[in-house]
């Protein structure tokens, strides 16, 4: 399988090679079929096709002059380098490049947590740390600060910050590319910039302050291809002394509107965590007659079959962190919150834990009420238990989910716009012919994010056609949503590379203003094109006729 | 003491770990298995109720008993076996990078389940 990097020669290439082993040793230097396979998306949905996205070799250096020699190399055979992490980002592309032929910049060597502060509540780690590495560090220095996982936690915090992705604790912490302070990174010219107050020579608050002064340049490497960073800063959450939760339920479909503001109200002034909204009308999902009715919208038939089956409509999990006192208090007041708003309403209380909690604690799923919220990342307990999702079932034992895709629509945080996109997600995979999970009433808000909603639509995380006929008509049917999506005014928050021109496509405004800015800096500070070109939709002058060459 | 003398034991020192290196560690494949594997195929609870971990719960589905379903109860992972599974991955278990798990680690995760499977 061995494939070259665009426009560069055997020749040429067999000499990069030979520098690359210079630079980062022969020992971590992959040009072996067997040796690349790890490198390639192990849920593509063009797996052995011959335009798989797959690398040409792989080298794994060890420390940040080692990122400067290989790039330094690659600007000299102008080689397209793809950087990953911990290249865990599945349903993303994983490790896979946005161009075939890449060469694979892998930083999982860079494994080093540089400083933890349990007092000023940052971390500074290297991008080959996980988010398991991390917590078993500060387990073992029974250290008191959280990390904020994603659900599997064997990813990287810098790889995962960098495609911008979420957890489930606190507000701020939530969002983990706006929880990071101040970030190390290689330019494609070879030379190390630093960001916030590490441009400052000897200041001691690199993690604690992100603007430093003047632009701050930091967005740019966040589902972008201006650098490859190589330390990052995040801020951890203090472990709270206590953790607690409880139930809202509401009666009416209708009722989503005040239940979210109430609970907008109270995670934007901290007084809670990340809620968990669901329906409890799923149990009805199927009965027929509820089901064309939730399919047509049919609210108060809706309503009336959730009454006669003593079922409320919405409910939201909520979380609380703090003392024993103030997350009673908290509780309390959402209570009275809701209960003003939606007389109807019904609370349920839920557990009341000291922190941290016992492993039985965190594994145990028998509170007072049956709970979709996951406990050990809403204690920032990074695993992989979550991966059942993808894998052998009972019911199928014989195959596994191979189309593992993540797509998801950023949706305004109202109850309006919630019923509004339900129905149109709705109508876009009828008029499509596409599977949706949910294509009815029934489909629900995340609140990943603390200031908006993300629904999944389409296909969610699975499209299940696991034959190559099926992934390229899947693939096709994608791409019709994604753009259909963006006709009705929803953006996607994340995409593997397969799809990151059609997710790019998206934000159009005053003739893709954006995309031009992002490539006019691209093709100032990368003239050779060689970082991650394509990634983001951000293509360089010297790859650009590539856009949209995955489409045919 | 010249700059010579003082290397050598530091060389002596390098060959000898090198050497301790090449020799397959129970106690090392313990703390690697812990580190990589166990997260999805250790012996604990899974999520969302289910009993086991999702590598431990879909060997259990693959081998209905014959097998046992925990590899750290398995004897019969052998280096080169372990090493086809994490360079290739199976079904939903994705492949694992050199820079990851190196083909010496493996060998480790071999030599200590050969000895966790006796303790069954």
């Amino acid at each position: 399988m061995a494939v070259l990097p665009p426009g560069v020669s055997a020749e040429n290439f067999a000499a990069a090679i030979k520098e690359f082993q210079a630079a980062v040793g022969n020992d971590w230097v992959f040009t072996s079929d067997e040796d690349l396979v790890p490198y390639r998306d192990h849920f593509s949905y063009i797996k052995g096709e011959a335009n798989e996205l797959v690398p040409s070799a792989a080298v794994g250096p060890d420390s940040t002059e080692q990122v400067q020699a290989v790039v330094r190399v690659a600007n000299k055979y102008r080689i397209p380098l793809y950087a990953i992490s911990t290249g865990k980002n599945f349903a993303y592309g994983g490790p896979s490049p946005n161009v075939r032929g890449s060469v694979t910049v892998d930083l999982k060597r860079m494994n080093r947590i540089l400083e933890v502060d349990a007092r000023r509540h940052f971390a500074l780690v290297e991008p080959g740390v996980s988010y398991i590495d991390l917590y078993r560090y500060i387990q073992e220095r029974g250290l008191k600060v959280w990390i904020d996982t994603p659900d599997p936690g064997w990813g990287s915090p810098i790889g995962n910050a960098l495609d911008h992705g979420i957890g489930y604790t606190q507000g701020f912490y939530r969002d983990h590319f706006g929880a990071h302070c101040g970030m190390e990174v290689v330019l494609p010219s070879g030379e190390v910039m630093r960001t916030g107050m590490g441009a400052l020579p000897g200041s001691k608050c690199w993690s604690e302050y992100r603007h430093g002064y003047g632009p701050d340049p930091a967005g740019l490497f966040g589902q972008g291809n201006f650098g490859i960073v190589t330390k990052m800063g995040f801020r951890l959450m203090p472990q709270p002394e206590h953790w607690r939760n409880g139930l809202i339920t509401v009666p009416k479909r209708q009722d989503l509107i005040p239940l979210i503001d109430t609970v907008n109200y109270l995670t934007d002034l901290s007084m809670a965590g990340e809620p968990w909204y669901g329906s409890p009308l799923m149990a009805l999902a199927r009965d027929k007659d509820f089901l064309a009715a939730a399919s047509a919208f049919n609210e108060a038939e809706m309503d009336r079959m959730a009454a006669a089956a003593k079922l409320h409509s919405w409910q939201v999990e909520l979380q609380f962190h703090g003392s024993e006192k103030t997350t009673l208090a908290n509780w309390e007041y959402a209570k009275e919150l809701i209960l003003r708003a939606v007389p109807g309403a019904r609370c349920v209380d839920g557990e009341s834990l000291p922190v941290p909690l016992t492993r039985e604690q965190i594994e145990h799923t028998t509170g007072p009420y049956p709970t979709n919220m996951r406990r050990n990342v809403t204690q920032g307990v990074p695993g992989l238990g979550v991966w059942y999702m993808v894998g052998r079932s009972e019911q199928a034992p014989n195959t596994w989910n191979e189309t593992h895709i993540g797509l998801f629509s950023l949706v305004a945080r109202s109850g309006e716009a919630v019923m509004q996109a339900q129905k149109d997600f709705a109508d876009i995979a009828n008029r499509l012919k596409v599977p949706n999970l949910f294509p009815n009433a029934l489909s629900t808000p995340v609140n990943w994010y603390q200031f908006t909603f993300i629904m999944g639509n389409g296909f969610g995380m699975s499209m299940g056609a696991n034959t190559p006929e099926g992934k390229k008509r899947a693939v096709q049917q994608l791409r019709e949503v994604l753009a259909e999506n963006a006709k009705r005014g929803y953006g996607d928050y994340r995409a593997p590379p397969m799809l990151q021109d059609d997710v790019a496509d998206q934000y159009s405004f005053n003739n893709h203003v954006l995309r031009r800015f992002n490539e006019a800096i691209k093709d100032a500070i990368d003239p050779n094109g060689i970082l991650s070109p394509g990634r983001g939709g951000i293509w360089p002058a010297a790859h650009r006729s590539l856009r949209g060459a995955l489409r045919s | 003491m010249s700059v010579r003398h003082a290397t050598l034991p530091l060389v002596l020192a390098c060959l000898a770990a090198a050497s301790a290196h090449a020799q397959p560690s129970a106690e090392r494949g313990k703390a690697k298995f812990e580190h990589t594997c166990a997260p999805c195929h250790g012996k604990g609870g899974g999520n969302d109720g289910h009993a086991q971990l999702p590598g431990t719960e879909a060997l259990a589905i693959k081998y209905k008993g014959t097998i046992p379903a925990a590899l750290e109860d398995r004897s019969d992972l052998t280096a080169d076996t372990i090493r086809a599974f994490v360079r290739n991955g199976s079904f939903s278990m994705p492949p694992f990078r050199p820079t990851e798990l190196t083909n010496a680690e493996i060998a480790d995760i071999a030599a200590y389940l050969a000895v966790s499977s006796k303790r069954r």
